[in-house]
């Protein structure tokens, strides 16, 4: 398809990354702020010959995105928070099973039912801790409304890639808001599909990792018979209980992400070349924090802004060269700090302040300004 | 004591309303009403468990409730099983002497999304286990406080934000859920399905449910204007139409088995044509295209069918 440009909303730019990717399959639930990603997905898959199907809750429509996945269709669902919550022992079985699958958050204020039609930045550590045991995910975190259509497109490649879950984690702000969408022609978008298994199905080992750590993904349906589980599992796939498999796979599981975290991490570097004191911020925040850092500018303060546009894996040697660069880090996130943490731990010693606020108006840019100021004066 | 049901249109006036005006439900939405008819049929002290909702959000928003009674808001998918964490310890407390109250009815209220899907699992766990609840389901056919998505409540040929009607769909093609019929086949003690236009049929088995002993459902038709595109003052009459066409005929399961059709729907002749009911909503519009004939015809023979099916299972030639 060529080029097209639309006046809309973060949620239907994100359904619209996902279909420019070759998403097929979309199976999810309402849930405000994330329902008119499933609006506009019951609207537009059948058009492009695709499935859209609702569930009966949250926990039906993760595990059926797993099991479309499995059949070789790319495949996603969306929700928010306490939909996230639900979906956590998904996560944990997609992540298991190296299972590609896309699932947008639209980040509402929590905990619990919280306030579902405002934004908030509350969901970053759950999106890396929330299921249980030992793993890793990757996290995207949009700024704008284009930026909810490439990055989609761009966790579906990664999903592909790595066979793993990844997190659109947009806030309800990016999700709800209404700007020009540029839809790129088809053959300029770069979409990438998981590597399949090849050979003789005698000799297939489902779960054998080539040199990058990612094993070939047999589907249902082919010639290759393969068992997937939960379980630990060794390369043929079935289930052990022995300490060295074990071991094998979680690191293996961690690895293949960790081992390509520079591959993965993108990051924008605002006006960060003299600065001394940065901003680190991510979402809605990373608005407010580019007006208020040309205003410091403006008034001679030498101040810049690290955007985190991957959250997971997290950057932590792009935190450490910022803290040799600069001599204070203000941390801006729409929670009590939850990135604010993994910054802290990275750029020690270089002081580092937070401005947290875990409610639904971000922090604005006079504020961020102010705080400028008061780091400044120092 | 146990106070009792008002019945008569004198005792309702007297009976202390349980949900207050002032309460932001869109105009014309018969969830309150069906409310305040609960309230009517009220016998003592009465807790309240309710799933997430537009009942839930919009009689609570802060910093007001509209309710009058002990109340609780649970995730969307838990009130039965919220309902049954209160009626344990009620009862512990009670064997320690540490309840000075006679007695305590606990109810539980969900709309369709939160009974026929997300919360279907607590319930048939709270019906199995038998505690004496009362659950209640407000039905608006659809996910309204979300923005009008389909439900396993919505009747087919419905058109909803994630079943659109168009050119190759005609809104939801599936069935509604048999929901009352599959509590009773828990072999719940008491299922009945009411609407708020009749009543005194409503508060007659309310009162009923509050008293039989073990759980007890309550399906209660909801119009909705803002989601069926229905003008707002036709809600009560829209109510009975559902009962006159057959999609919402009144009846009562005892035990399982033994089915009884209520006086409104058992003094019908024969069903009105659906064609009635489709034509007072925005939502069924699309059904009068001429490409929808057919599907419309076989809507019809379905809920001719079911009615049959229902007569027999009443006992009814």
């Amino acid at each position: 398809m060529p080029e097209r440009i639309m006046f809309t909303m973060g949620d239907i730019a994100s359904a619209e990354g996902a279909l420019s990717a070759g998403c097929k399959y979309f199976g999810g639930y309402p849930i405000t702020p994330a329902t008119e990603i499933a609006e506009w997905m019951a609207l537009r898959m059948p058009e492009v010959g695709g499935s859209f199907v609702q569930y009966e809750d949250e926990i039906a429509s993760i595990t059926s995105v797993i099991g479309a996945s499995w059949t070789g269709v790319k495949s996603m669902t969306a929700t928010s928070g306490p939909g996230v919550s639900l979906m956590l022992e998904a996560i944990g079985l997609a992540v298991m099973t190296e299972t590609p699958l896309v699932l947008v958050n639209i980040m509402r204020g929590g905990p619990s039912t919280g306030q579902p039609t405002r934004g908030q930045q509350g969901d970053v550590m759950q999106a890396k801790w929330g299921s249980h045991g030992d793993y890793q995910i990757i996290a995207l975190t949009p700024a704008s409304v284009q930026e909810m259509f490439d990055q989609t497109v761009q966790a579906f490649n990664l999903s592909e890639r790595y066979r793993v879950p990844v997190f659109v984690l947009a806030d309800e702000t990016v999700g709800h808001m209404r700007e020009r969408l540029v839809i790129p022609d088809e053959k300029d978008l770069k979409i990438e599909y998981r590597k399949l298994a090849t050979g003789d199905p005698a000799d297939f080992l489902p779960f054998k990792p080539d040199d990058d750590l990612i094993p070939p993904m047999a589907l249902l349906g082919s010639k290759y018979q393969f068992y997937a589980t939960g379980l630990t599992h060794d390369y043929r796939g079935y289930p052990t209980d022995k300490e060295d498999v074990q071991l094998e796979l979680v690191a293996r599981l961690n690895n293949k992400i960790l081992h390509n975290a520079d591959k993965i991490i993108d990051l924008e570097r605002f006006m960060l070349d003299d600065a001394e004191i940065a901003v680190v911020a991510y979402g809605t925040p990373s608005r407010s924090a580019r007006k208020a850092i040309k205003e410091a500018r403006e008034a001679g303060i030498k101040a810049g802004m690290l955007r985190l546009k991957t959250v997971w894996p997290f950057p932590e040697d792009a935190l450490a060269d910022l803290a040799s660069e600069v001599k204070h880090i203000i941390v801006a996130e729409q929670n009590f700090g939850q990135v604010y943490y993994m910054v802290k731990a990275a750029a020690a010693p270089t002081p580092i302040h937070l401005m947290a606020k875990p409610a639904g108006m971000p922090q604005l840019p006079h504020e961020i300004l102010d705080k400028i100021r008061e780091i400044d004066s120092l | 004591m146990t106070e009792p049901a008002a019945l008569k249109l004198k005792d309702m006036l007297k009976k202390p309303e349980i949900l207050t005006s002032g309460h932001r439900m869109c105009a014309g939405c018969a969830a309150p009403t069906i409310v305040k008819l609960m309230g009517m049929a009220l016998r003592g002290p009465t807790i309240v468990c309710e799933v997430t909702g537009c009942l839930e959000v919009a009689t609570t928003i802060y910093p007001y409730t509209a309710w009058k009674l002990p109340w609780i808001h649970v995730a969307f998918e838990n009130a039965a099983a919220v309902a049954s964490g209160v009626i344990e310890a009620v009862d512990v407390m009670r064997e320690k002497g540490r309840w000075s109250k006679e007695h305590v009815d606990v109810i539980a209220i969900g709309g369709d999304g939160g009974t026929f899907d997300i919360g279907f699992g607590a319930i048939s766990g709270m019906l199995e286990r038998g505690h004496d609840i009362v659950y209640m389901c407000y039905d608006n056919g659809a996910y309204q406080n979300t923005g009008i998505q389909r439900s396993g409540g919505t009747f087919p040929g419905q058109e909803t934000t994630t079943s659109w009607a168009g050119k190759v769909s005609p809104g939801k093609e599936q069935r509604k859920k048999p929901l009352a019929e599959i509590v009773a086949a828990h072999r719940t003690p008491y299922v009945a399905t009411v609407n708020p236009y009749h009543h005194r049929d409503f508060i007659t088995k309310f009162r009923k449910a509050l008293e039989v002993e073990g759980p007890a459902f309550i399906h209660a038709f909801s119009p909705c204007p803002r989601g069926w595109r229905s003008q707002t003052g036709k809600s009560m009459e829209l109510a009975k139409l559902a009962m006159e066409v057959g999609l919402h005929p009144l009846y009562e399961i005892f035990n399982g088995t033994e089915y009884k059709m209520s006086g409104p729907s058992r003094r019908l002749k024969e069903l009105r044509p659906l064609d009635d009911y489709w034509k007072t909503q925005g939502q069924f519009k699309h059904l009068f295209k001429p490409e929808w004939a057919d599907f419309k015809k076989s809507l019809q023979e379905q809920v001719n069918d079911d009615w049959e099916i229902l007569k027999k299972k009443c006992g009814i030639e």
